[in-house]
């Protein structure tokens, strides 16, 4: 069976003359190597210059606020089942009075912590998240001198309010109505509380 | 200086250095240390070579001796790494056959030197004898038979090293 | 006398400025032409185009910790690469620069000294050069490093003998004189000498390859087999003495075969361009475009040298010494019996 045309029959048949002196070959490879002097390096400068990005590029994550400023997330843990490298970990806390302005909901995250060291940047937090709440961006993540560095809290992850980040591109009324979708499971949860209550005698 | 001019001076730390080195090649315990003093005691009798005007036998003597032959031998000890620790203990007979053997070699050369003091060297001045060109000409002409004869023997003796380093002859 | 003692104490320091100057900047164009023929951009951050990085370098060389191991014979450890710097050194006294000019009545050379068994202290000097390496490769105390420092010397004496014979070759063309500046005289008026000898300067380039332990004849610094060869235990400036030594030696065997073969400061219709722009002889300004004519030669050899490492595969050790023994020297041979023949028969410079 011939699975590709570049087969080469292997002989091992004696060298000639011309092959023992070895110099032909020698000045053809010298050859080989001299014609890339004069070709033009791929490499990119990185500081000063960048790779292209696309658009939809998945870097670091971002924690969205609405536009009051408020918190999104509601520490469902949805994110943090949905993640395949089990990046994410949270612990949830119920907002007090006079918090509303803090957390949209009545459930917030009073600790969110991305390890980016797991992180895969796959998305599927992203997709999970029933609140619209995080985001992959096209930043990149920092380097850092200690693993422990690379365990990103909600100071990292929150975004501020003097440099909001558009997630306009990521956010389209498409990936809106895919995300309504019925058979989707974090719809299954959210929007009946027997199913929720069937999981749990399980 | 002292009444010695520049070469005499040159002369005597050359002769002192090579004998000191010498002695040094016979004193020290390790091998390696021995064959490195060696090499120095080339290069000071290279100097003399320099002082008596014959560039090419200095070059010559420092290229085959120190830069071949010293190297093969380093080579060889290397790699059978010889130390003070594993050099065998000479039992007392062999050190008295020693110090006879060496004692019997300093009287015969005492002996052969005893009347040198008499004897008239020539003295040549600055000759021009050790220069290559000379050379070559008293090399190729006085004296081409023993130099041809020279030849041969040490082709012999390369043709008998082969023999004994083939593991096994066909 | 007074004139030529600090004339010729300038030169020398010149000379070992220069020597080392271009050893530092041969590591920069070594790194910067791998990275055009690997099509990168190889050192473009210290300074414009990364020409501060031999600076960078020596730098970082003095700044690393010195180790020296428990168990070695320190004398000889620091030996080993001193010698090996230093004897790199002494064999860059002998090339002349370029052109004898006059100076306040005095006829001075751009040549430390010329001997007249110049070649043979070439060969000298470059004989005893691998003792740096098998001292400090025995000092070490390390397997790797003995090997290393075994192969450098069955190396180097393999492919002595193959040189050797090739600059007898040489020497009988270039009309009998051993004096480096006589053989380049003769160029002078003549051909280059790599027109009467080309098979002698193939020969004699093999040869400058494996005596300079460059690939791919550096088997005494195998990393695949050996980690580091004979230099696997020296860090800081011990290396970087080897390193340098390296990069001298290559260097001088550049300028050596640019001198030997392809004329050195002679170039053609030299006397005729000296003569359009005015020049007279004896006039410094000849000296120096010699000087700058010889050392573009150097240069290109040196990229050579580069070319060839990096391009060709590193030998299997049997292949070295096959090539040695078994092609080199006979061919050596071959190439000494036709130049007496055709001295003999042809061009009739030797008298029967």
């Amino acid at each position: 069976m011939q699975l590709t045309n570049r087969r080469k029959e292997v002989s091992h048949k004696e060298q000639s003359i011309a092959e023992k002196i070895y110099l032909p070959a020698i000045l053809k490879g010298m050859a080989i190597t001299a014609s890339h002097l004069f070709k033009k390096s791929p490499t990119i400068n990185y500081p000063e210059e960048t790779r292209p990005i696309a658009p939809v590029y998945r870097g670091q994550h971002v924690l969205k606020r609405d536009d009051n400023g408020a918190e999104r997330c509601t520490a469902c843990g949805m994110c943090a089942v949905a993640c395949p490298a089990e990046a994410i970990t949270m612990e949830s806390a119920e907002r007090k009075k006079g918090e509303e302005a803090l957390y949209r909901e009545e459930k917030y995250a009073a600790v969110y912590e991305i390890n980016m060291l797991r992180c895969i940047f796959c998305g599927l937090c992203e997709e999970a998240c029933p609140k619209e709440a995080i985001f992959l961006t096209d930043r990149l993540v920092d380097t850092e001198f200690e693993r422990g560095d690379f365990i990103y809290g909600k100071d990292k992850l929150v975004e501020k309010m003097t440099e909001r980040i558009d997630v306009s591109k990521r956010q389209t009324p498409e990936v809106l109505e895919f995300k309504k979708k019925p058979g989707l499971k974090h719809n299954e949860l959210f929007d009946s509380s027997k199913q929720l209550g069937k999981g749990k005698k399980h | 200086m002292l009444g010695y001019t520049i070469t005499q001076w040159l002369f005597g730390i050359l002769s002192f250095l090579a004998i000191m080195f010498a002695l040094m090649v016979v004193f020290t315990r390790n091998p390696i240390n021995s064959v490195l003093y060696l090499v120095l005691t080339f290069f000071c009798i290279a100097g003399h070579y320099l002082l008596l005007n014959a560039q090419f036998l200095a070059v010559v003597h420092i290229v085959v001796y120190a830069g071949a032959i010293m190297v093969l031998f380093l080579f060889v000890i290397m790699l059978m790494n010889l130390n003070q620790d594993t050099e065998p203990q000479k039992t007392v007979i062999s050190k008295v056959v020693a110090a006879i053997a060496g004692g019997l070699l300093l009287f015969v050369m005492v002996g052969a030197l005893r009347g040198s003091e008499q004897l008239q060297i020539k003295q040549y001045g600055h000759s021009d004898i050790g220069l290559v060109k000379n050379l070559g000409n008293v090399l190729f002409h006085d004296f081409l038979f023993p130099f041809e004869i020279a030849s041969v023997l040490l082709l012999a003796a390369m043709v008998g090293a082969i023999m004994i380093g083939k593991k096994e002859i066909k | 006398m007074t004139v030529f003692l600090i004339y010729k104490a300038i030169l020398c320091v010149l000379i070992f400025a220069v020597s080392l100057g271009v050893a530092a900047y041969a590591t920069w164009w070594e790194r910067k032409f791998a990275a055009l023929l690997q099509d990168r951009k190889g050192p473009n951050r210290a300074g414009p185009l990364g020409l501060f990085q031999p600076l960078a370098d020596g730098g970082k060389m003095f700044m690393k910790e010195e180790i020296i191991p428990n168990v070695s014979n320190k004398f000889l450890f620091i030996l080993g690469p001193s010698l090996f710097l230093f004897l790199s050194f002494l064999t860059g006294v002998l090339i002349p620069w370029g052109k004898d000019f006059t100076y306040d009545g005095h006829a001075l050379a751009l040549q430390l000294t010329d001997i007249n068994v110049g070649l043979l202290y070439i060969l000298g000097v470059t004989s005893i050069a691998v003792y740096g390496i098998i001292i400090g490769g025995w000092a070490s105390n390390n397997k790797y490093s003995l090997l290393g420092a075994v192969r450098a010397s069955s190396q180097m004496i393999s492919y002595e003998i193959a040189m050797g014979i090739s600059i007898i070759a040489l020497v009988i063309t270039a009309g009998g004189t051993l004096s480096f500046r006589e053989i380049l005289d003769t160029q002078d008026a003549g051909l280059a000498n790599i027109c009467y000898q080309p098979l002698g300067f193939l020969i004699f380039f093999i040869c400058a390859l494996a005596e300079t332990n460059r690939a791919p004849f550096d088997l005494a610094e195998c990393e695949t087999e050996l980690v580091g060869g004979y230099h696997t235990e020296y860090s800081a400036f011990k290396l970087g003495a080897f390193m340098f030594g390296e990069y001298i030696n290559m260097f001088v065997s550049s300028a050596i075969m640019a001198g030997l073969y392809f004329g050195g400061y002679n170039f053609p219709f030299a006397k005729e361009f000296y003569h359009m722009i005015g020049l007279e002889d004896g006039s410094a300004w000849i000296s120096l475009i010699g000087a700058g004519v010889y050392l573009i030669k150097t240069f290109i050899f040196i990229s050579v040298f580069m070319w060839i490492r990096w391009t060709l595969p590193r030998f299997r050790y049997d292949q070295l010494m096959n090539l040695g023994w078994r092609v080199l020297i006979p061919l050596s041979l071959l190439n000494l019996a036709i130049t007496v023949l055709v001295e003999i028969f042809i061009r009739g410079t030797i008298q029967l």
